[in-house]
């Protein structure tokens, strides 16, 4: 159960970097001003996001290291003395280390496929956060809440550009159902739990003194410390629905999804922005920045 | 009828409100020359702001770290904030921020030459920060007191986070210079690429400097070139020893007779050129400046398409942003 927490950890802090990062990239190249300040901010706000989660994981596995130790084999992580940190589990873990969705990873296109990117992970993200909150785990509890300020605001923000281009003009109708076309697959595995969310999720939460319970303590413990991602499923669609018909865009017909992401198994798109992400540290090793 | 009332031209009423120091507001009478130097040097210095997104987001994707990812991305979000700033005050001047937009890409308006220096490795960024903002902020100070209302509120905001920005700079390299071997040339390399175009950002020499002497009397301009110059060697010549590392030019010396640091001559054929188009990055800058502009049309077109649509549901009435 330490193992799933870890994983779980690492998952949510993985999309909210990748996703970050990947905004990022627009940061000087906005279609104007002000959009460009907006973009930013969201990549901005990822990060943090990323940045607080990876902490959290890092505590995890400084603490449990007997038995964390073996869930990440790449060498140049294995390489860190001493205590890890934030840094060492964005930049020393290799592309199949990473188990943040496809959605995220996928390139940037163009403004029509940033914003529905942004939309449809930000949607999951404020039902996944809003249960979240409530959990007994303390640390991913606050994270949770501190984050849904932020991510209340991308959803609106990204929903109002799904609606203003879906509803425009004609070019930028067309571009969206084509981002539609190219992203929907990768949504499905969003509320396909992974082993870690099983595990985490199955169990009732324990009460908060729960010392005295029967069974691994552990086990009580950590038990339904997040939400079934199935459980988020209908909601999410029907707030995805919602902002299609005002935006006057079709839903997809296809329903073949496309999954891997949280079992490490990615597109070809991530081990490039990995690449890039990571050089420095790689090239650098056991260097402060 | 008071025979002895002197008349008094626009133009005196004008430049005696600069001299008893009353800011100028868009509303006021001033003389179309002092409008076109204003916007002339306002539009210059958000285009630099823009441009010079450009070399230091290039290091966002591979920041080193991930708090220095997102100062970095902090930071040149700040410089989009400030190109804002700088355009709604010239636009105050009677110009369209499309117009200047315009300028920038035709290559009408200048920008500052810094910024068609490449960033070729990390220590470029902190270097950015420390002498290429240091520079901007030594510029932009005075400009606090600028003749133009507008345009001196701006800058008190943008000089804050301009100071900010150098801190971040130089902590970046200080704390290159006691990491690896490694480390300590990229910071040497950075500071040995970025002095002399540094040193070029406060303009040609007082002598050859044609627009300084008007803009002095209308106290657009309050220091010249070579002053500001001058403090910036003294400030930097004493910051590059915490780093431990040394500015690329023999001649630089403590004067004590002067009280003052000498330097080396500036190669000003290089200014020169960079200003005209030969830089090393003129081009790319530019057309990546017009590839985001013509990329992001269509976002444009639709975003007022849908809000003309939304004024016409709405009975013609002001549209309200979509729920």
């Amino acid at each position: 159960m330490i193992s799933d927490k870890f994983l779980y950890t690492l998952f949510l802090a993985d999309n909210a970097l990748i996703l970050g990062h990947r905004n990022s990239e627009w940061t000087g190249h906005g279609p104007n001003l002000e959009q460009d300040i907006a973009i930013s901010n969201i990549a901005l706000d990822l990060v943090g996001q990323a940045r607080n989660l990876y902490q959290y994981a890092a505590e995890q596995y400084n603490n449990y290291r007997d038995e964390l130790s073996g869930l990440i084999t790449s060498p140049a992580f294995n390489q860190v003395q001493g205590p890890i940190d934030e840094d060492d589990l964005a930049y020393l873990r290799d592309v199949n280390e990473f188990r943040n969705n496809l959605l995220v990873e996928q390139p940037n296109g163009d403004w029509a496929k940033t914003i529905l990117r942004q939309f449809l992970f930000s949607c999951y993200q404020q039902l996944l956060y809003e249960r979240m909150k409530q959990s007994a785990d303390l640390q991913l509890a606050a994270i949770a809440e501190k984050s849904l300020k932020e991510v209340l605001y991308h959803v609106r923000w990204s929903g109002e550009w799904v609606i203003r281009l879906g509803d425009g003009t004609e070019e930028s109708k067309r571009r969206m159902q084509e981002a539609i076309a190219s992203l929907w697959k990768f949504t499905g595995e969003l509320f396909i739990a992974a082993s870690f969310e099983k595990a985490l999720a199955s169990a009732p939460t324990a009460p908060a003194a729960s010392t005295g319970a029967p069974g691994s303590p552990m086990e009580t413990s950590l038990a339904g410390l997040v939400p079934a991602p199935e459980s988020l499923k209908e909601t999410w669609l029907e707030k995805v629905a919602g902002t299609f018909r005002l935006a006057t865009l079709d839903m997809p017909a296809n329903s073949w999804m496309q999954q891997g992401g949280k079992d490490c198994i990615h597109t070809e798109h991530l081990g490039f922005l990995l690449a890039e992400m990571q050089y420095l540290q790689r090239a650098y090793p056991g260097s402060e920045w | 009828m008071n025979t002895e009332s002197v008349a008094v031209t626009p133009e005196e009423h004008f430049q005696d409100k600069v001299n008893r120091e009353v800011k100028i507001e868009p509303r006021d009478w001033m003389p179309e020359k002092y409008r076109q130097t204003l916007i002339r040097q306002i539009s210059q210095h958000a285009h630099s702001e823009i441009v010079g997104m450009l070399p230091e987001g290039n290091w966002i994707t591979r920041a080193p770290s991930l708090r220095r990812k997102a100062t970095l991305i902090a930071k040149v979000q700040d410089e989009a904030g400030h190109g804002l700033y700088l355009y709604s005050a010239a636009e105050t001047l009677g110009i369209s921020r499309a117009e200047m937009i315009d300028q920038l890409h035709s290559g009408k308006a200048k920008y500052s030459s810094i910024f068609n220096y490449p960033t070729l490795n990390w220590a470029d960024i902190g270097a950015i920060g420390w002498l290429v903002d240091g520079a901007a902020i030594m510029n932009q100070v005075p400009l606090c007191r600028t003749s133009y209302g507008p345009y001196a509120r701006a800058m008190v905001r943008i000089c804050k986070e301009e100071s900010f920005h150098q801190r971040q700079g130089f902590e970046i390299l200080l704390t290159l210079s006691k990491g690896t071997e490694a480390q300590r040339r990229m910071c040497q390399d950075a500071i040995n690429r970025w002095w002399w175009p540094s040193i070029m950002m406060f303009g040609p020499s007082d002598d050859a400097s044609p627009h300084t002497a008007q803009s002095m009397k209308w106290k657009i301009k309050r220091i010249s070139n070579d002053e500001l110059r001058q403090k910036f060697v003294d400030v930097i010549a004493e910051q590059v020893k915490i780093l431990g590392m040394t500015l690329p030019d023999e001649a630089l010396a403590w004067n004590e007779a002067r009280g003052h640091y000498d330097f080396g001559t500036i190669n000003w054929e290089e200014f020169w050129n960079v200003i005209s188009g030969n830089g090393p990055c003129n081009r790319e800058r530019i057309a990546a400046r017009i590839a985001a502009h013509e990329e992001g049309a269509w976002v444009r077109e639709a975003a007022s398409a849908f809000a003309e649509k939304q004024r016409q549901r709405s009975g013609g009435k002001d549209e309200k942003a979509v729920a």
